[in-house]
């Protein structure tokens, strides 16, 4: 009942001073989310007020009128056990169907989504954008276009959260997570990190940026360095060496690995594996644990010597090499 | 206090009668071996996770264990577990109190046997190869990183049943004694059938852990590599 | 039921004469080797009492330091440890042990109309690794603390913590021990030592509550405990399972976690429910509605809390299938609560209802735990778990549960049976005004927290931006209130068991094999053992002993 006041003054209050209830809606599912919301809220508080109600009610007409009351003995009802049993089912599953389609819908990226990279590390979010601008606790971002972010992190999970868009999604050291968003409205939004990471978890806070198309543009162009993920990338295969093992036309001790990306390669043991940025990530920071049939296993690890933005930018560039050079070689 | 029918030495006056007290204790028993399968079955769970991830690596990792003194030390506690069963029968037979402690040492020796090649030729033999994680890891060779890992469980597992077998040996210590007291004859012998259990048990942990550690390796695959 | 007929005759003997299992022998060593489960149950209640204020202490700090956005009491490195340690103190040290280690110990072999549990020795012992467990976690706590988050997820607590991360795992591993035994020894003595006549459909519910309760403590601890020794072991000896540098994988760690702590949030509401058809029963003066229904439910929650775990991951990366089968399967376990409630109010239906403070902490019970239930709903439904995971929304729902269910449960089993347990009455004026208290202080508090949730703020969070201050001083304002309420029972009822009248052998004129003995009992609980011919709950008939 309590419960029920104070959120009635919740919202009297809120209507007064203008305190929201609810974040600001920016992102293409962030109203199909809050319906839902809104609707559990209205069934927690319509049950909630009903079981108070009826509590009442029978706290006053059955109170106990003397100390030699002896109620009658209420039967068992078998009908009324199953309907009790039955109306809260059909509501479950009413919510369960709503909402796994809601989250299917909101779980997979559209075909033509803008990457960014996202990279958590104590305490602070480094976002990375192909085409080279690279920013720390701020993500600019287009309205109107969904976009897509590949996210680890350098050391332990941490959870990239943005009320607004209502997405979140766990950095998680090792591997590569993703989520997606398509921003509807300009504006600046809260960026927070939703998964304890250690003494400066509530600094590891931010904002997005969600510009007019025309003005992301101009912003990416902007600015001094202009070397895009895949340059950098080029840069750092060349000064680490890879390119001694891994020449481009196959003659080296490694694998060429142009046109590589995005094709199935097979390995010693015969099975097969996408050839995608978490493979590359692995070969590259534990490179024996990728037989490949017609190769020694000698490629050092890099673990250490490169962080995971490094990674990502190589990643990048391994991505941009073409297939012409591995259609040239035989076999 | 009401009268009450005289009861044998060994009961606990919790319960109503004999019958009550050797039930209790061995649904006790069996409620206890159920959370150790829950206890091991974390480990094993793990195991398979990663085993499923890094199938190579294990397999390789399996391959550096010694199959021989694991069949070895497996041979020795089913024998440990069949004298347990030995003194148990005897017990219940009435034989003599001297019979079984006969085979309750039998199946301690067996079981400090088990410890004795785990400890002195098994991980000593780890230890010389430098394959202990944490202490002296010095394998270089393909997957080492999840061979590594392959060892962790290893270790872990078998070093967790072999603190479950000293326990066991520390039990039968006590049931010696109490044998040579001669508590135990064919009306009351529920300590012995319920520590038979904890030993059964051990042991069936073992017959999962030597093909899951030991054999699975890849080594009888035919025209295997 | 009816019993032979020693219990009546003993009626009336002089307070000062009679002996009973609490003047049958004097000394601390009387205390710290007893046998008797209802000594082992007040043992339990003192350690678990000072553990709560304990966790409850830093409660109050937390809520303290939260008036102010930039925070107002602590560092963010103490605030850190203060929520660890205030989860790990609670869930543990106090929610886990609570009802089953006092009530549950105090009660199951009256209940089952016998002389003890089935094994007494290992109940001791069971007390005693708690008491170690806790002595580590206190430990931990004034060497240094903990600053992990309850939860202590890898690879923070792994390799980069650098806090007194082990000691308390240890303990957190001990203790759970002791609950393992617990849940032993109930289980046995429930299949092994019910008195003639009382079969399984004719014991009180609280026995179905605390056998399935039993259940998940025997199933699920071990796979907790296996997964801090892990833990243990890689931060000693820096060696790899839940390392990603070297293949580990850090979500496995979340995995084996949350397999227990899921079903363990039913062990901490589980035993509550069972209070909860003890006092409506008694309070409403009449048989439980659906006592079969009601069974059920509980062993079906405890079934199936086993097969949720992954609704604690929806955002960490798993696949979508996955998620999917999660959140089906979390709907599905609110159903057998919602049978529950629905039967507690048909059994309040056309009853005689008196409101002495045990049954207002039922009643707040059922509308606090309906409440938190269905904030369960949000949570299990995939498209929005996404947007309220890791914020307050999640902080409000567990509490509703645990303060507003389980806790509530607990003082008002605790008023209900305190009679039974000291011979003494408490003052229920006082009672009910606390319980009042409680009730105003606690939804005060944790509204809010909803609303918060919902506006983004995200949790454990020791500095938070400015436009959320309104709602963390509302909360904190509650917090206090909420404090005082729990003080004010500790109060009179520590005054009662000096000064509080003497309570006959059934002062609420309850059905139950417990209320046939002398309050308090004798140390070998009846005379003879009971003959039971009737079911639970027969408030239809007059019964046979007044109070």
């Amino acid at each position: 009942m309590t419960g029920l006041i104070q959120s009635g003054f919740g919202l009297l209050a809120a209507v007064q001073e203008g305190v929201p209830i609810r974040p600001e809606a920016a992102s293409s599912i962030a109203e199909g989310v809050d319906r839902l919301h809104f609707f559990l809220t209205a069934l927690t508080l319509f049950f909630t007020a009903l079981i108070f109600t009826i509590i009442f009610y029978f706290m006053v007409k059955y109170r106990r009128r003397s100390e030699d009351d002896q109620p009658a003995e209420t039967g068992q009802n078998l009908p009324l056990e199953l309907t009790w049993t039955l109306v809260p089912t059909v509501l479950a599953a009413f919510v369960f169907i709503w909402s796994s389609s809601l989250y299917f819908r909101n779980s997979r990226p559209p075909e033509a989504s803008t990457e960014i990279f996202v990279i958590g590390k104590q305490w602070m979010w480094h976002l990375q954008h192909p085409e080279g601008p690279r920013e720390i606790n701020e993500l600019h971002v287009p309205v109107n276009i969904p976009i897509k972010l590949t996210m680890t992190s350098e050391d332990v999970i941490h959870d990239f959260y943005i009320p607004a868009f209502r997405v979140k999604k766990d950095a998680v050291p090792g591997r590569y997570t993703s989520l997606w968003f398509q921003a509807t409205k300009t504006g600046v939004y809260h960026l927070f990190c939703a998964q304890y990471c250690g003494a400066d978890h509530a600094e590891m806070i931010g904002w997005v940026y969600v510009m007019s198309q025309a003005d992301y543009a101009a912003w990416l162009s902007g600015g001094a360095r202009n070397e895009s993920m895949a340059q950098i990338g080029e840069r750092l295969f060349n000064q680490l060496g890879c390119v001694t093992c891994h020449v481009a036309d196959g003659t080296g001790r490694g694998p060429s690995l142009a046109g590589l990306y995005g094709k199935p390669e097979k390995l010693r043991s015969g099975e097969m594996r996408l050839v995608d940025e978490a493979l590359i990530r692995q070969a590259i920071v534990n490179p024996n644990s990728i037989l490949l049939p017609n190769y020694p296993p000698i490629m050092p690890t890099f673990q250490g010597q490169v962080n995971e933005e490094q990674v990502l930018q190589l990643i990048a560039y391994v991505k941009s090499l073409g297939s012409e050079e591995r259609k040239l070689k035989a076999k | 206090m009401a009268a009450h029918p005289v009861h044998p030495p060994g009961f606990a006056h919790q319960f109503e009668d004999m019958e009550q007290q050797r039930e209790a204790g061995s649904l006790g028993m069996w409620v206890f071996l159920v959370t150790e399968i829950m206890f091991f079955g974390g480990m094993f769970a793990s195991y398979t996770v990663y085993r499923a991830l890094h199938l190579p690596a294990f397999e390789t990792g399996s391959r550096l264990l010694n199959v021989r003194l694991g069949a070895l030390n497996t041979a020795v506690l089913i024998a440990s577990s069949l004298t347990m069963a030995l003194a148990i029968h005897a017990a219940q037979v009435g034989k003599r109190k001297s019979t079984i402690i006969f085979y309750l040492l039998l199946t301690m020796l067996l079981g400090a046997t088990f410890l004795g090649v785990k400890f002195t030729f098994e991980w000593h033999q780890d230890w010389m190869e430098g394959l202990i994680p944490g202490l002296n890891w010095a394998y270089s060779g393909p997957y080492a990183l999840q061979v590594q890992m392959f060892f962790c469980f290893y270790f872990f597992m078998t070093g967790l049943h072999a603190l479950h077998m000293v326990v066991g040996i520390g039990i039968l210590t006590v049931l010696v004694v109490m044998s040579a007291r001669g508590r135990f004859n064919d009306q009351y012998y529920a300590p012995l059938e319920i520590t038979g259990l904890y030993w059964h048990f051990v042991d069936i942990v073992w017959i999962y852990l030597f093909p899951l550690l030991y054999l699975i390796g890849g080594r009888y695959a035919l025209g295997g590599h | 039921m009816s019993t032979t007929v020693q219990t009546i005759h003993d009626e009336a003997p002089a307070e000062a004469s009679r002996v009973h299992y609490l003047n049958a022998s004097y000394g601390v060593k009387s205390w710290l080797l007893t046998t008797d489960h209802k000594r082992i149950a007040l043992l339990y209640l003192v350690s678990i009492t000072l553990m709560f204020f304990v966790g409850g202490a830093f409660a109050v700090l937390m809520r303290l330091h939260l008036v102010e956005p930039q925070g107002a009491l602590v560092e963010p490195d103490t605030y850190n440890k203060l929520f660890t340690l205030h989860g790990i103190l609670m869930i543990f040290f106090f929610l886990i042990p609570s009802i089953p280690a006092t009530l549950g110990n105090f009660l199951v072999p009256m209940m089952v109309g016998a002389r003890d549990l089935a094994f007494p020795k290992l109940n001791l012992l069971s007390w005693y690794v708690y008491m170690v467990g806790a002595i580590l976690a206190l430990y931990s706590t004034v060497a240094g603390g903990v600053d992990t988050g309850w939860t202590f997820y890898p690879p923070y607590s792994s390799t980069y913590s650098h806090t007194q991360v082990l000691p308390v795992a240890v303990g957190v591993f001990v203790m759970g021990f002791s609950s393992i035994l617990t849940g032993l020894n109930f289980v046995v003595t429930i299949h092994k030592m019910r008195a003639p006549g009382l079969t399984w459909f004719r014991f009180p519910l609280f026995l179905w509550a605390i056998y399935a309760t039993s259940i998940i403590m025997i199933l699920g601890t071990p796979v907790v405990a296996i997964t801090i020794f892990l833990l243990g072991l890689e931060r000693i000896l820096h060696v790899g399972i839940f390392d990603p540098t070297i293949g580990g994988d850090p979500v496995l760690f979340q995995h084996m976690f949350w397999f227990y702590s899921h079903p363990a949030v039913y062990i901490m509401v589980l035993p509550g429910m069972g209070v909860m058809s003890e006092l409506i029963t008694c309070f409403s003066r009449k048989r439980i509605f659906g006592y079969g229904f009601v069974a059920f439910s509980s062993m079906a929650i405890a079934v199936i809390s086993f097969l949720v775990w992954g609704h604690h991951m929806f955002v960490t990366g798993q696949s979508i299938y996955a998620g999917l089968i999660f959140s089906v399967l979390s709907f599905l376990v609110a159903i057998p609560s919602a049978i529950k409630v629905f039967n507690w109010m048909a059994t309040i239906y056309k009853g005689s209802i008196s409101y002495q403070a045990p049954m207002l902490y039922a009643l707040g019970f059922i509308g606090l735990f309906t409440m938190g239930g269905l904030t369960g709903l949000f949570l299990a439904s995939l498209a929005t778990d996404v947007h309220l995971n890791g914020t307050y929304f999640i902080v409000a729902h567990f509490h509703y549960i645990m303060v507003g269910g389980t806790v509530m449960a607990y003082l008002g089993g605790i008023h209900f049976w305190w009679p039974k347990i000291t011979g003494r009455m408490y003052p229920d004026g006082w009672a009910r005004f606390a319980a009042l208290v409680i009730f105003v202080g606690f939804n005060l508090t944790f509204f809010p927290q909803f609303m918060l949730g919902y506006l983004g703020m995200p949790r454990r969070y020791a500095v938070y931006p400015a436009e959320f201050q309104v709602l963390n001083v509302m909360s904190s304002a509650g917090a206090s209130i909420l404090g005082v309420g729990y003080l004010i029972p500790l109060i009179y009822l520590a005054w009662s068991m000096r000064y509080g009248p003497p309570a006959g052998p059934n002062p609420w004129r309850a059905k139950g094999l417990e209320w046939e003995t002398p309050s308090p009992p004798p140390t070998e609980n009846f005379e003879e053992i009971p003959v039971v011919t009737t079911d639970a709950y027969d408030y239809a008939n007059v019964g046979v002993t007044r109070g």
